[in-house]
């Protein structure tokens, strides 16, 4: 008897031994990188991104190991920008990028019409099914991980807090949010947190019919928060009714997903690292290919009261100088014109529709109103006049024992 | 998009008045009240018509509502557990409501049982945002989503009648 439990224990031993080996040589590809090398060499994982460097396209690449990103909603737009970021981060000796990733869910095969997961996932946590991925990727990347839905009140303030302390360095906030949430509380909900510790973010989202997307730049105060303009804006061109299906909640497209993404990430990366134009919003109509661009002010009116500071912090604020375009001659490019030819401006004056828009949800072309927003009342104004009434002398306690009691 | 009957059902709940959501400690109190007292009126006027269908409670901070619905069909009662958060964006944002046994058994619905109520719901709650309360939300949002989608989990069957309800 003991020598078959001798026996038994030697075969665990060889086997968590086995085990353990596979784990080493399986999960890590490669070891950590001691120092980003600009040389371009196949065993180099990074040389091709280096080479942005010398090509001046980036000024200095290697800021990106300074940077912490935080992710909301790690699906199907959240996983391949993590993914993305993942392979963009890069490491020298004691920075490493830094991924925090926020997500409730877990991996299904219903996911596995999009990008990244794999169906031996199903079942585990998004944000752990990512780790495991991401660090397999580039085990450079230092990843957090959040596995909370943040829109309920407890977990909305371990949220701030993370968002505010985990950034590079304890107890810095994270340089950039991602929101690649797929409802709108959520999305309000990263607007409450980025406006009340003013965080730059970037949001994101494909339509419900999967054929558009969009990101947005939120900088609070400078440009519209996701408050100042709700949902009341719809790209036109298309009439959604004509897509959806009948018992179908949402439709998804890995290619549409794929593309926002790759935006969201392009622009993230041109405000991290400082070059090129950043987008303040970019829209992408599947259907025609239509790449709405533009920018939006923040609504004097918002309802988030922390937008409405920072948009008082802004004003305050002196604004950098903007490089003055150089005087064009008033002289004619032609001397004579025998054919009476004259250009006409584009973007002359159209009366009818400036006097319709509303100047704070500036609506440019290619998007109308879906509704109008309800009329302002003051009701902060009045809060005693209403508790006054009715309320005041019944205490809470007795209107839910009188609830339970129904 | 609203018939005549919950128009009628609709003007008959108070309106709430004061915007305050659960991180507004001092006057969350306030419109709790009123949650409560919307909530109340519009379950007696339900008695009163013979058509009862929910109960609700919440935790002393009126962050989290538990309850049960029912809906009725061929004279039988079908009976659900009702569970949902107060959003920390909220009243901008509605309540999600969930049904958790029916998870997984409707494409109408998202995960962890939340009923779909992007087309007939939220842009009505859009609109009427500080005024509606969550017993509006239980009547545009839930009381329409049940009698769609009960009678054909019914039909499908999907669910059956418990004797015990």
């Amino acid at each position: 008897m003991p020598s078959a439990i001798d026996e038994l224990q030697a075969m665990i031993a060889e086997l968590k031994a086995e085990l353990e080996d596979q784990k080493t040589t399986n999960r890590h590809a490669r070891d950590r990188i001691e120092r980003m090398s600009a040389e371009v060499v196949d065993s180099n994982p990074y040389s091709r991104l280096m080479a942005l460097q010398r090509m001046n396209i980036v000024k200095d690449y290697e800021r990106i190991r300074d940077k912490a990103v935080a992710i909301v909603g790690v699906g199907g737009v959240g996983s391949v920008t993590a993914d993305m970021l993942t392979r963009i981060y890069t490491f020298k000796r004691c920075g490493v990028g830094k991924l925090i990733l926020f997500d409730y869910d877990k991996v299904e095969l219903a996911n596995m019409n999009r990008l990244f997961f794999t169906p031996d996932q199903a079942g585990l946590s998004k944000v752990e099914a990512a780790a495991r991925t991401l660090s397999f990727i580039n085990p450079d990347v230092r990843i957090e991980t959040h596995n909370y839905n943040i829109t309920t009140v407890d977990n909305f303030d371990k949220f701030l807090t993370t968002i505010t302390e985990s950034g590079i360095q304890a107890g810095q906030p994270v340089d950039l949010v991602l929101s690649c949430v797929d409802n709108f509380e959520a999305r309000m909900t990263i607007n409450a947190a980025c406006n009340e510790k003013n965080l730059f973010w970037f949001e994101s989202g494909v339509s419900e019919n999967a054929v558009s997307g969009h990101i947005q730049f939120i900088r609070p105060g400078d440009t519209a928060c996701f408050a100042c303009a709700p949902p009341l804006v719809v790209a036109e061109n298309i009439d959604e009714r004509t897509l959806k299906r009948e018992g179908v909640c949402a439709a998804s497209l890995p290619t549409t997903m794929g593309i926002t993404a790759g935006l969201l990430v392009q622009n993230a990366l041109k405000y991290l690292l400082n070059f090129g134009e950043v987008s303040d919003y970019l829209g992408y109509n599947a259907l025609n290919d239509f790449f709405p661009k533009m920018t939006l002010r923040p609504n004097t009116q918002c309802d988030d009261r922390h937008c409405l500071l920072r948009q008082q912090e802004f004003q305050a604020r002196p604004k950098p100088v903007v490089e003055q375009k150089e005087e064009v001659s008033d002289e004619p490019v032609h001397a004579s014109n025998d054919w009476g030819i004259e250009l006409v401006s584009e973007d002359a004056p159209a009366t009818e529709s400036t006097s319709k828009a509303t100047d704070s949800t500036q609506v440019t072309a290619g998007l109308r109103l879906a509704y109008e927003a309800p009329e302002k009342e003051t009701t902060q104004a009045t809060p005693q006049a209403a508790a006054g009434e009715a309320a005041a002398e019944v205490s809470l306690e007795d209107l839910m024992a009188q609830m339970k009691s129904m | 998009m609203v018939d005549d009957s919950t128009r009628k059902t609709l003007s008959s709940i108070p309106l709430l008045q004061m915007r305050a959501g659960p991180r507004e400690k001092d006057v969350w109190v306030q419109r709790l009240k009123e949650e409560y007292q919307a909530l109340i009126k519009y379950v007696e006027n339900n008695k009163a018509s013979g058509s009862d269908w929910f109960r609700l409670e919440s935790n002393k901070e009126g962050t989290k509502w538990f309850g049960k619905c029912w809906y009725m069909h061929n004279l039988l009662k079908y009976e659900f557990d009702v569970e949902f958060d107060i959003p920390v964006t909220y009243p901008t944002t509605a309540p999600e409501i969930a049904l958790p046994e029916l998870d997984g058994k409707t494409a109408k619905m998202y995960r962890g049982g939340k009923i779909c109520l992007t087309d007939h719901f939220k842009p009505l709650w859009a609109r009427n945002v500080p005024k509606f309360g969550i017993a509006h939300a239980m009547a545009l949002g839930l009381a329409p989503w049940l009698a769609v989608e009960v009678p054909d989990l019914i039909e499908k069957g999907i669910i059956t009648y418990k004797d015990n309800c």
